[in-house]
């Protein structure tokens, strides 16, 4: 039996995201709330963990109150129980103060349920740091794994888990101690579409919401912005580019100017047929 | 905390193949740049097993002395292992700025060292610059899905730490026979403290051009269609001896592997002649490739926004263009080969 904790947040929608050209701020309304996706991975492992040894699924965030939608997202997938952390004192938190935070909330936890393993997304696609979980891990003083993309096996009574780390050029094997943290990629899994008894479920799950108060032994100096060592001193909009020339005439034409620019360039077919 | 105390721009040397990735020597000229500014010496730290020699690479590309870690412990890289080395460096010699290849090993590394000492860190930084009075680092990189840039401060700790996208800084050219101080360190670390063992490493077996280091690249988008129309790409590649890369969206269909992804969640590039084909040129595609040499963008869309991100746009269907210029290469390259033929 294994308890299973995977940190999940909402982010804004990025790709459809519309940008206030004067402020360089995001238009919040413009985009709507989703689970972050690389987190829906984090969670769609804990789930695959738990049918293949058995246990218990939870997943935490901390986010704003309307963040219990992505974590109603977790339920549907599969999780058994959700956590959240809620409370103006997060707010403004950057990679360092966010995984203080939650690495509270996942000692609470702990006291409820001991847990075996901590599963977090590769990144979140607003924050786009992939130090959180690496952060968490540090905290508790478990081995983090990053760039996990295959669990090969987790084996509880002997203490020990084998992954595999995706590399540059490869993937290594590791085997580390239990408890720890992985940080998974994308390619770990595929989130299948939701059964319906889980939409169910989700649609009546109400997480347990905690504020600061509910955490014992914070301190709130490491909280929020306060907390917060990095600060954005100021946002623009990157570059517009200039723009290069079209090539113009029938298709034919296009082509054999776009040949010539190309193949001046011998250098870069200096090494084929036979230069030996 | 003494700022004084803190003095110096260091960059994590990382390994590779042998030898010192690109990544970090691209961060050592850009790591000249800022030393130079606050007059104060660029150091590179090593990490490893039987690597000492390897400083003398990093004071070819611009280090002035280089801390070594050279121990088996340090044989494969493990977060545990490398994090402690770097910790107690860091506590003794104290550096003002660290910077880290944004590659899996440097960010891995660097998260847990912030979280340790603690300091703040930047991911991903694209531009970097130091006020020469202060010290104080101006780390920049996209946000938000790459819909803005920010500059990322971190006032009130040392060292100040961020990690750099690979592909983006310049190394400064090598210069052979420059020198430097190697200063030898060691911790006491056992076999037993780290709690992960590397049992296997498994190098990716195949033979094709790889897309972080190839001088040509082709790349294709959701404008091909279907997998059979991404066949085109392939072939176009292939004649060019060129690597194949993607947009997000064709490998979110599963018409080709995660690592041909160019972009801000892929790999960033920057070889000499980059094809955009049947590509729209999202923000975050043009963040991953738009330092190429030679970029030409083939689009059906003359509103597409890749061709102002573009050295030559051609505005046609690349069902149609493509094989064009399949066959014009084939005959070009095909004709120099028997050139080359008939003079052996
Ligand atoms: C956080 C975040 C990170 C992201 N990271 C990345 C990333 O790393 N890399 C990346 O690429 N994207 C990334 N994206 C996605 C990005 O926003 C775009 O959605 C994606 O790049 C679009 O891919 P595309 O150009 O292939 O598809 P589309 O936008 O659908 O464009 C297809 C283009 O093909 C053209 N076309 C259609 N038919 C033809 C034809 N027959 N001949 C020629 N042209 C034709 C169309 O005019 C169109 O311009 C990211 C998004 C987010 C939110
Ligand atoms: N506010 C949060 N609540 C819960 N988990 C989070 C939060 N922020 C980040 N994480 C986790 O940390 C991972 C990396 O996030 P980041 O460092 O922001 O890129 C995410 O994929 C999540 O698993």
């Amino acid at each position: 039996m294994l308890h299973i904790v995977a940190c999940i947040k909402q982010v804004p929608d990025t790709k459809i995201i519309k940008m206030n050209p004067k402020t360089n701020t995001m238009d919040r309304s413009s985009a709507p709330a989703i689970l972050n996706p690389y987190d829906s991975h984090a969670v769609e492992e804990a789930v695959r963990l738990r049918a293949r040894y058995g246990g218990v699924v939870s997943v935490l965030t901390m986010g704003p109150p309307p963040a219990v939608k992505a974590i109603k997202k977790c339920i549907e997938i599969g999780a058994d129980d959700g956590y959240m952390i809620t409370d103006r004192a997060f707010a403004g938190a950057d990679t360092l103060a966010t995984s203080y935070a939650l690495t509270k909330a996942i000692e609470k936890i702990a006291a409820i349920r001991p847990i075996d393993l901590i599963i977090c997304g590769k990144m979140t696609i607003d924050g786009d740091t992939g130090q959180v979980g690496p952060g968490i891990a540090r905290r508790l003083d478990i081995p983090p794994l990053t760039s996990v993309k295959k669990v090969a096996e987790v084996n509880k009574e002997e203490g020990y888990v084998i992954v595999h780390r995706k590399l540059e050029d490869g993937y290594e094997v590791i085997r580390s101690t239990l408890p720890c943290l992985f940080s998974v990629e994308k390619e770990i899994n595929e989130v299948p579409y939701s059964s319906m008894p889980n939409v169910l479920r989700a649609a009546r799950y109400q997480p347990h919401i905690w504020s600061v108060n509910d955490l014992p032994d914070i301190d709130r100096t490491q909280l929020g912005l306060k907390g917060s060592p990095t600060i954005v001193s100021s946002v623009w909009a990157p570059a517009k580019p200039q723009g290069g020339t079209m090539l113009e005439g029938p298709p034919p034409q296009q082509v054999q100017q776009l040949l010539d620019v190309v193949l001046q360039r011998k250098e870069l077919f200096e090494s084929r047929g036979g230069a030996s | 905390m003494n700022f004084d105390d803190y003095r110096g721009v260091w960059v994590f040397l990382e390994e590779k193949d042998g030898g010192i990735a690109p990544v970090s020597l691209e961060l050592l000229g850009a790591g000249r740049q800022l030393a130079d500014k606050r007059k104060t010496l660029l150091s590179g730290v090593l990490i490893g097993e039987g690597i000492t020699d390897l400083a003398e690479t990093a004071f070819e590309y611009g280090a002035d002395q280089v801390f070594v870690y050279d121990d088996p412990i340090y044989r494969h890289y493990r977060t545990e292992a490398f994090m402690r080395a770097m910790l107690a460096c860091v506590e003794k010699h104290k550096p003002e700025i660290l910077l880290y290849g944004a590659t899996s090993t440097g960010k891995d590394l660097a998260s847990a060292v912030a979280t340790d000492l603690p300091t703040g860190l930047t991911a991903d930084t694209t531009q970097l610059d130091v006020e020469q009075d202060t010290g104080l680092l101006l780390a920049s990189r996209p946000a938000f899905g790459g819909n803005i840039m920010a500059t990322i401060l971190c006032k009130k700790y040392r060292p100040q730490m961020a990690t750099v996208r690979p592909k983006v800084m310049k190394a400064l050219p090598r210069e052979p026979g420059r020198t430097g101080t190697i200063i030898a360190e060691s911790i006491p670390l056992k076999e037993t403290d780290v709690r992960t063992k590397v049992l296997e490493i498994v190098r990716a077996t195949t033979r094709r051009v790889r897309i972080d280091e190839a001088d040509i690249i082709v790349s294709g988008g959701k404008g091909l269609g279907s997998p059979q129309g991404f066949q085109l790409i392939h072939t176009l590649a292939e004649t060019l001896g060129a690597a194949v890369g993607a947009s997000r969206d064709v490998v979110e269909a599963g018409w080709i592997g995660h690592h041909h992804q160019v972009g801000q969640t892929g790999v960033t590039v920057t070889p000499k002649i980059y094809f955009a084909i049947g590509i729209s040129g999202a923000i975050q595609h043009l963040v991953g490739m738009q330092n190429s040499g030679l970029i030409i963008a083939i689009n059906k869309d003359p509103k597409a926004p890749i061709f102002q991100s573009c050295h030559y746009g051609i505005v046609g269907d690349a069902m149609e263009i493509v094989p064009m210029l399949i066959e014009g290469f084939q005959s070009a390259l095909g004709r120099k080969e028997e050139v080359n033929a008939g003079k052996v």
